[in-house]
């Protein structure tokens, strides 16, 4: 085994009465896509909020890297290199696509407070450029200037995507990047996410497009009811019955 | 005026610049050309500009910006009196006093966000505002408000000049600050902080409040601490209006604790809104409008009412004065309302997106008269 990026341990979680999290134990290797999947409700996104400091966990630690980032501040997590992509888009509505991406950019660059005021916006051609560069990528280019709260949903996703691809980060939570697109940007997303493993980005991805998930993942981890039933490669997934009939109920991956 | 030039920081500045110098000129004409009301202008001015800073780009609502009015003129009017007249120092301190106090109660209030933020900077304001009138009256002389006397010490001023007969007025370096110095003092000042609000509009530290005010969770996620964002935000507003209650001290040496009445803070949200949050401009033309229409309609009275209807018959003009005497005077307060709820239901962007609309609207028309002349040329 390589590197461990992300080591979750023992982590807990309930909601009232409902056991959204049973004592997940989960490492996640560098370099590596690796895809949660499960059934709606199983607890998947609520695993990804415990990771970025969304939701504190009832027990358990999360080690990104060494370190714990239970009670860490969200700002501090996304600086240690951990970014989230959300499922429900969570964009800046108000502002133009193009400022939706520099904003990341230069939370990257200038840390968690920086108080520029008297800087103008030309001398941050750098973060402009580096923002439509990605924009360009993901095929938002021609519209920058618009409003990102007009976009559609597949295209908020692609924005979002951008949001959180500019930041460089080590580690990129990607929660149902293709919900709601279409065929084709789906492939192309697909593509895309690909090219950057390449690049050595580490992805936790969770979705329930098995086209998806089969054709880019390294690793599947199956959750069932806030557990973990099930670990492998995607080919040992695909055979294993357990999965079948908790996830899929009997039909054929 | 073409969109290009005006996002040049120059030209918009050379524009501003020139609009406010000249307004005894262009004012003249409504009758609003004359140093008191041209000063009322510059000072809220100011006053707006600050809180649109706050109001404007982060979208929290501050109910208790007065305080920080009423902090500046207290302490302009103690720098007249314990060291000199000179204007500079009382400005310099006042804006320094609207900072500190900006930063214990925004530190405070900004624990909290939408209502809530609102009411907590309600109920410091209001505290201020009942301690000006109790436990702080050696500092604010209570109900009488904070006044120069014969007796101040004026260390400074003692140095250099024998202390003249009667109370001493307020200058800059020999100046006298009434009539039209002490407006070109204020207008000097208003175009400063005009620009420092264009730098900050147009800043990345603008666009970033406006992140915030957009969606502050997720700024939280995308690697800002928001509260110290929001905090700046906050003690730059108070320092304005810590400026402007200065001002306000300068024009008239005297400070009351009423200039830190909520109704005062209410009356920068409501320039505010008028003018259109978060533009530029906006809350200026909003100070504009509220501070003319202020000026006429509360001079008004039953009598020169008859004088303005008396061409109707006998019974209608009595008619016609009892009904608009209730919206003068005393009661432009309910014009005011009235004017307010009108703009806030058919504009709610304010003054300036009923602007937009007639200039879309013009050039919408314009496109279509060219579209049309242009046709018949295309058959042929
Ligand atoms: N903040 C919360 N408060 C209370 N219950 C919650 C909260 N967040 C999630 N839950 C509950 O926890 C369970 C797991 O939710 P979660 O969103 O993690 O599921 P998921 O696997 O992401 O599902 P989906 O595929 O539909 O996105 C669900 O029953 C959900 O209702
Ligand atoms: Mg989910």
């Amino acid at each position: 085994m390589g590197n461990i990026v992300l080591s979750i341990k023992n982590v807990d979680k309930t909601f009232g009465g409902l056991h959204a999290l049973g004592d997940i134990n989960l490492d996640i290797e560098e370099g590596k896509i690796h895809a949660i999947i499960g059934p709606n409700g199983a607890g998947k996104s609520t695993l990804l909020n415990v990771c970025i400091g969304r939701l504190a966990p009832d027990r358990g630690t999360v080690e990104f890297e060494g370190k714990n980032m239970i009670g860490m501040e969200p700002y501090e997590i996304n600086h240690a290199g951990m970014v989230r992509v959300f499922q429900t888009p969570e964009i800046f509505p108000d502002l133009s696509i193009l400022q939706n991406v520099m904003i990341p950019a230069l939370a990257k660059r200038d840390g968690v407070f920086n108080f520029d005021a008297f800087k103008s916006m030309a001398s941050n051609a750098d973060i402009e450029e580096q923002s439509t560069r990605i924009l360009e990528e993901l095929g938002l280019k021609s519209q920058t200037h618009d409003h990102a709260g007009s976009m559609s949903r597949g295209d908020k996703r692609r924005l979002e995507l951008s949001m959180g691809l500019v930041q460089h980060p080590r580690l990129l939570l990607l929660d149902e990047p293709t919900a709601g697109m279409s065929r084709h940007d789906t492939n192309r997303t697909i593509d895309l996410l690909k090219q950057i493993k390449e690049r050595g980005m580490t992805k936790i991805i969770i979705e329930h497009d098995m086209h998806v998930v089969f054709s880019l993942a390294d690793r599947i981890s199956v959750l069932a009811q806030g557990r973990i039933i099930a670990q492998g490669t995607p080919d040992e997934i695909r055979g294993n019955p357990r999965v079948q009939e908790a996830y899929l109920g009997g039909a054929e991956l | 005026m073409s969109k290009t030039l005006l996002r040049n920081d120059w030209v918009v500045m050379a524009l501003f610049t020139a609009a406010v110098l000249s307004m005894p000129l262009w004012l003249a004409p409504i009758g609003a050309g004359y140093p008191d009301l041209l000063q009322k202008f510059a000072i809220f001015g100011l006053f707006a500009i600050g809180y649109n800073i706050l109001f404007g780009l982060t979208g929290y609502l501050s109910f208790g910006h007065a305080v920080f009015l009423g902090v500046g003129s207290y302490t302009a009017v103690w720098s007249f009196k314990l060291l000199t007249m000179n204007v500079l120092p009382a400005v310099l301190f006042s804006v320094l006093m609207g900072g500190l106090f900006a930063v214990i109660i925004g530190y405070l209030s900004l624990r909290r966000s939408g209502i809530y933020f609102s009411i907590l900077t309600l109920a410091f304001a209001q505290m201020s505002y009942n301690m000006a009138y109790s436990v702080l009256t050696p500092i604010t002389n209570g109900e009488t408000g904070l006044q120069l006397a014969k007796s101040d010490p004026r260390v400074i001023d003692a140095l250099f000049i024998e202390a003249g007969e009667g109370l001493p007025s307020t200058d800059l370096f020999g100046m006298q600050m009434s009539g039209y110095p002490g407006f070109y003092f204020c207008a000097v000042l208003l175009i400063i902080g005009f620009f420092i609000s264009l730098r900050i509009f147009r800043s990345p530290f603008g666009l970033k409040l406006l992140a915030i005010k957009s969606n502050q969770t997720r700024m939280l996620y995308t690697g800002f601490n928001t509260r110290p964002y929001l905090l700046t935000a906050f003690v730059i507003s108070g320092m304005y209006a810590g400026l402007a209650g200065a001002l306000m001290a300068v024009t008239d040496p005297l400070a009351g604790a009423e200039r830190m009445q909520w109704t005062a803070s209410g009356e920068v949200v409501l320039m505010t809104i008028l003018g259109g949050v978060g533009t530029l401009i906006g809350p200026l033309l909003g100070v504009g409008v509220i501070k003319y229409f202020e000026n006429i309609f509360s001079a008004l009275n039953v009598d020169t009412l008859h004088q303005i209807f008396s061409f109707l018959p006998d019974w209608l003009e009595n008619v016609v004065v009892w009904i608009s005497s209730h919206f003068v005077g005393e009661g432009w307060h309910l014009t005011l309302g009235l004017l307010f709820m009108v703009i806030v239901i058919f504009l709610p962007g304010g003054l300036m997106e009923g602007f937009q609309r007639i200039g879309s609207a013009l050039r919408n028309l314009f496109k279509r008269s060219e579209a049309v002349a242009a046709q018949p040329s295309e058959k042929e």
